[in-house]
């Protein structure tokens, strides 16, 4: 059974539709890729999953349970978590304010402190800025505080809407590794990214979205071979 | 000539105003910061705020009435008042904000800003339209229960009701800068006031936490009704629409959203118009004139307020 699965999920915006009978699966464990051109719907798929938007029709399925019609902390609470596009730390908190607003479904204060620890140890940068504002932060830290917040609250899954969108190649690269650290750690990813070929290297698996339609599905591997894959988001 | 003119200001008479101004201004802050707090968090001016606020002076009235308070008190009869009417006042303000914000605007939190506006202006208009039904168009005597007594220090006068209204001000607002910055459901409500969606991305109930921020703005309102109707000695329908607007002038003074700002801005403007009171040729008449004059002037000259809007970020 998969841990996420969206069956004909159309998402509207007012009159105009974006969503058009989204179809897609995660199972326990994997990298599941989605990726698509800008304007696509990939943002609007994850804000259908999270409860942002509520789709008009479909359903959405977490570990066994219909969740389309949840409100989003409810959804949160069941450990699937999103690490929003264009990050949305808390900018008038610091730093450890975001990480303790990450933990906010965590009731035990010695697990938010050893989680906390923890990202403190995966991003030291952060540890060196607890006091500081978030808003103060540049681009990279920020986006490595989006990731902390969201890992501080243990879940089981987690949603990445386009993580690595305006860092450097090199903080690039650190945030594909820590995604590969997450799952290794047993969390299931669903990544959203307009970077595909970095995305299809450490995938399992991925969607292809183009004006709000599913147009291909199929195993990493073979995505990145695939000519349309090549020609619309590998340049050529 | 100057040194005639330096020598005929009344320096005690000055003390005097700034006093008056400071325990003026102690309810403008309690009462700006309602409107601080459910603008840093929805963006709504909430219109009907001073009406919250009126409807602790009328409801607390009638429990005296109903208790036949009517002369001073003293020792426990007098905490014992108190604390009922603080209670009943706090209640009133905080269940009537919780209750408007749940039917009259939450049902349009996804419209156009204009349309909550307007529905607060209506719930305005009700609320002021019951209490005249209730209580008459008529100012009415607050019984007068607080000793009248007061210190001097020199020519200076501070009755021991400006001292009360001073430190449970100063109290509530200590009680309210705690709660906000060191307990979780505090953090909660910065964090939706700075960004709905990404709060409840942490898995922050958004409607409980916009209920939250009602319930303490009102009943800050609430206390501050009862203290000012001890302060005025009367209570009259429309006392909320005049106190309420000085209320978000200060609260603009300081910076919308801005919980330090609101502070600020209601003791600024507590003393700015007893001195206007003073100072200005036929000043009582122009007192909420000044207020007014300075809302136009900061919308010209500091939009954003002395201490900087803190509202929701734009996504
Ligand atoms: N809140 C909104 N209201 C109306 N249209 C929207 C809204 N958000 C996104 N859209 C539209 O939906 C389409 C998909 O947007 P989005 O899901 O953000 O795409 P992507 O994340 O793939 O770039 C775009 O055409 C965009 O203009
Ligand atoms: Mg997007």
């Amino acid at each position: 059974m998969a841990m996420l699965e969206l069956q004909n999920v159309d998402t509207f915006y007012g009159p105009s539709q974006v969503l058009r009978q989204v179809s897609l699966s995660v199972e326990q464990g994997e990298i599941v890729t989605l990726l698509g051109a800008n304007a696509a719907g990939k943002t609007t798929t994850m804000k259908t999953i999270f409860g942002l938007v509520k789709p008009r029709n479909g359903t959405i399925v977490y570990d066994g349970e219909r969740i389309d019609h949840l409100p989003t902390d409810q959804i949160i609470k069941r450990g699937l978590v999103l690490v929003p596009e264009a990050r949305r730390v808390f900018s008038r908190m610091t730093v450890r304010e975001n990480l303790d607003m990450g933990a906010y479904m965590q009731t035990d204060r010695a697990t938010i402190a050893k989680e906390i620890e923890r990202v403190y140890t995966l991003f030291p940068r952060l540890k060196e800025r607890d006091k500081q504002l978030a808003g103060t932060l540049s681009g990279g830290e920020q986006q490595m505080l989006a990731i902390g917040r969201a890992l501080v609250a243990r879940p089981r899954m987690i949603c990445m809407d386009e993580p690595s969108l305006g860092l450097s190649p090199i903080l690039v690269q650190l945030v594909f590794d820590t995604i590969q650290e997450i799952r290794k750690s047993g969390v299931t990813v669903f990544l959203v990214e307009q970077n595909a070929n970095m995305a299809l290297n450490i995938a399992d698996r991925g969607y292809v979205l183009q004006t709000g339609k599913i147009i291909l599905s199929d195993k990493a591997s073979a995505l990145i071979t695939n000519d349309v894959v090549r020609a619309a988001y590998l340049g050529g | 000539m100057h040194i005639l003119a330096a020598s005929s200001f009344d320096t005690g008479l000055f003390f005097q105003q700034i006093e008056n101004g400071i325990t003026l201004g102690a309810i403008y802050a309690l009462v700006a910061l309602g409107y601080t707090m459910v603008y840093g968090i929805i963006e709504l001016i909430n219109f009907a705020h001073g009406d919250v606020f009126m409807w602790s002076t009328i409801v607390t009235l009638s429990v005296a009435q109903a208790l036949h308070i009517d002369h001073v008190l003293g020792g426990f009869a007098l905490v014992g008042t108190l604390l009922l009417l603080l209670i009943v006042g706090i209640l009133t303000s905080g269940g009537l904000n919780v209750l408007i914000e749940r039917v009259a605007y939450r049902p349009l939190r996804r419209a156009p800003r204009l349309i909550p506006l307007i529905s607060a202006i209506g719930v305005s208009f009700i609320l002021e339209n019951v209490a005249q039904l209730w209580k008459t168009a008529n100012v009415i005597a607050y019984p007068v229960f607080f000793p009248t007594n007061a210190i001097t220090i020199g020519s200076l006068t501070i009755t021991y009701l400006d001292i009360f209204i001073f430190v449970l001000a100063v109290a509530l607002m200590v009680g309210l800068n705690v709660f906000t910055n060191r307990t979780k459901m505090g953090r909660a409500m910065r964090a939706t006031a700075q960004d709905p969606e990404a709060a409840a991305l942490m898995g922050v109930n958004i409607n409980q936490t916009i209920s939250l921020t009602f319930l303490i703005g009102g009943a800050l309102a609430g206390a501050a009704g009862v203290v000012y109707s001890m302060y005025a000695s009367s209570v009259y329908f429309l006392s909320g629409f005049q106190l309420g607007l000085i209320a978000f002038t200060a609260a603009v003074l300081g910076g919308i959203g801005n919980i330090q700002g609101a502070v600020l801005g209601g003791f600024l403007i507590g003393i700015i118009e007893a001195l206007a009171t003073q100072y200005v040729p036929n000043g009582l008449a122009w007192s909420q004139g000044v207020a007014f004059a300075i809302l136009i002037l900061i919308l010209i000259f500091r939009p954003s307020g002395l201490l900087g809007q803190q509202v929701p970020d734009k996504v």
